[in-house]
């Protein structure tokens, strides 16, 4: 346990999980304290209790994803709760209907959760104004990734003690990333140190707004940093020439070990996957003794398990004219 | 707000159950304590102390958290999550003897849902119930192998355990609901 002078909310205030944005860092520590206990869960023989026991969770992916949906569905496994997967290809979106059709539809079988991933921002703010189902955004757009910035909360603090006071470097696709967006919230309200590096056409403007450092420089964000964390190019979102090549880019930002250098002695390499060796980050830097890659993909699942269980129990929330 | 216990009176109590312990059991090999969190942790440990003053053995000691196997959670509808904390049984309990430890018996419902937390965790060959007081109403039929006191209560009472680790005090009082 860390942070144990901090203080800790005693609950979620709202029935959803929409984004970090909307959350005080005692809310955080909640998550992020429940996860600590959710974790030791995963190591036993039977890594299965009965707290979410005739609950259904539907998992709405809208965008291929293997790991966050794999997570999502080992926590909801590993909690007793039934789980339902819709991916789009075999849906009725391919036939027309809209999102809030789908949802509605859903709804109608009485799901107690929804987690949701989709390509269009605000997409799991709009589900849920109009489902009573609490929704988990597994991802929306541009927009926010809230469990992931939790796992990768969780990853850091389980390493470094504490966030507060930490620099950390964020370099890579600011400006297509929901992770960059939801990290950020989650690691200035926690008191890090944020700074985010990347091309020019792929920082957002405004981006200084959240209190982040913003730099061109890899090696002025990466210089003394206690975390370093990569994200993805995101080719598939792209529909202009952000730089001239993924060569390039490598040059000019990607992580090899002679950058790692700069940072911290014991400094901890993330990234959120998939990743694209060769382009963000080097094979040896991945592989290397300073990467916590794996540990984020197995913090992801206790993690995801706090939320659903903090969320499971119904949150006092007012409800107009019931 | 009448003291049941003082802070002497738990001492003797915990040090006579410790004595029951090694008298009922043969031997202390395969004996384990797993303390129910929070205060019955803390007298897990002080039993393993107890238990290591008088056999110069050292009993592995665990804390189980229930809150994950609690009957009542999700039956209502509205109201925020019990706090979950962590459970660490650092050792194997598959045909040990555990000595399940919690500060107050009361419905019998935390030790119901004690019981089945350990069963995941593999087949001990006995469980036996600590209790350091024992106020009576049961709810389902549960009874303590060793009791440091039988406390006659009403059901409008409540029963406060507080201890050193983590009141600063030590002492049982019995207070009137609501009051």
């Amino acid at each position: 346990m860390s942070d144990e002078t901090l203080p800790v909310a005693t609950a979620l205030r709202h029935k959803d999980l929409l984004a970090i944005s909307d959350m005080t860092p005692e809310e955080i520590r909640l998550v992020l304290d429940t996860a600590e206990a959710m974790k030791e869960i995963g190591s036993r023989t039977i890594k299965k209790v009965p707290a979410l026991r005739g609950k259904t969770v539907v998992n709405l992916f809208f965008e291929p994803s293997t790991r966050t949906r794999t997570s999502f569905e080992i926590a909801e496994k590993r909690l007793s709760a039934d789980t339902l997967n819709i991916a789009i290809a075999s849906s009725s979106v391919v036939k027309g209907e809209t999102l809030a059709d789908t949802a509605l539809t859903l709804e109608a079988m009485n799901p107690d959760m929804i987690v949701l991933r989709h390509s269009s921002s605000g997409a799991a703010h709009l589900l849920s104004r109009i489902c009573k189902s609490s929704i988990i955004n597994a991802g929306d757009g541009t927009h926010e990734h809230p469990t992931q910035a939790l796992l990768d909360a969780y990853t850091i603090r389980s390493r470094k003690g504490g966030i507060a006071g930490l620099k950390v470097a964020i370099v890579g696709d600011l400006l297509h990333s929901r992770v960059l967006r939801s990290n950020v919230h989650l690691l200035t309200k926690l008191g890090a140190e944020v700074w985010v590096c990347g091309p020019p056409t792929l920082i957002p403007v405004d981006i200084a707004r959240l209190g982040v450092k913003v730099t061109h420089r890899v090696d002025e964000a990466v210089e003394g940093a206690d975390v370093i964390m990569l994200l993805r190019i995101q080719l598939e979102r792209m529909q202009g020439a952000y730089f001239p090549s993924l060569r390039e880019y490598f040059s000019v930002f990607g992580m090899t070990e002679a950058r790692v250098k700069r940072a911290k002695d014991d400094v901890i390499i993330m990234h959120p996957g998939p990743m694209n060796r060769g382009v963000e980050i080097a094979s040896e830097v991945a592989d290397g003794p300073f990467s916590v890659i794996l540990d984020q993909v197995a913090n992801g699942v206790a993690v995801r398990m706090a939320v659903l269980y903090l969320l499971a129990g119904g949150v006092e929330h007012h409800e107009e004219a019931a | 707000m009448p003291i049941v216990m003082d802070a002497d009176r738990i001492g003797r109590a915990l040090t006579r159950i410790a004595h029951e312990i090694v008298e009922r059991n043969k031997s202390l090999d395969g004996i384990a304590l797993v303390g129910i969190r929070t205060r019955g942790v803390h007298i897990a440990r002080r039993l393993a102390k107890a238990l290591q003053d008088i056999t110069g053995q050292e009993i592995p000691t665990g804390a189980l958290d229930i809150t994950l196997y609690r009957d009542d959670l999700m039956r209502h509808t509205v109201g925020p999550q019990p706090l979950v904390r962590l459970t660490e049984i650092p050792f194997s309990i598959d045909d040990r003897r555990i000595l399940l430890v919690d500060d107050v018996l009361y419905t019998g419902r935390t030790i119901r849902a004690a019981l089945d937390a350990l069963i995941d965790f593999g087949r001990p060959k006995v469980i036996q119930l600590v209790v350091l007081v024992d106020r009576g109403h049961r709810e389902l039929p549960i009874k303590a192998d060793y009791v440091g006191k039988n406390i006659p209560t009403s059901a409008a009472e409540s029963v406060q355990v507080r201890l050193q680790e983590t009141d600063g005090v030590d002492d049982v009082t019995l207070q009137q609901e609501g009051a």
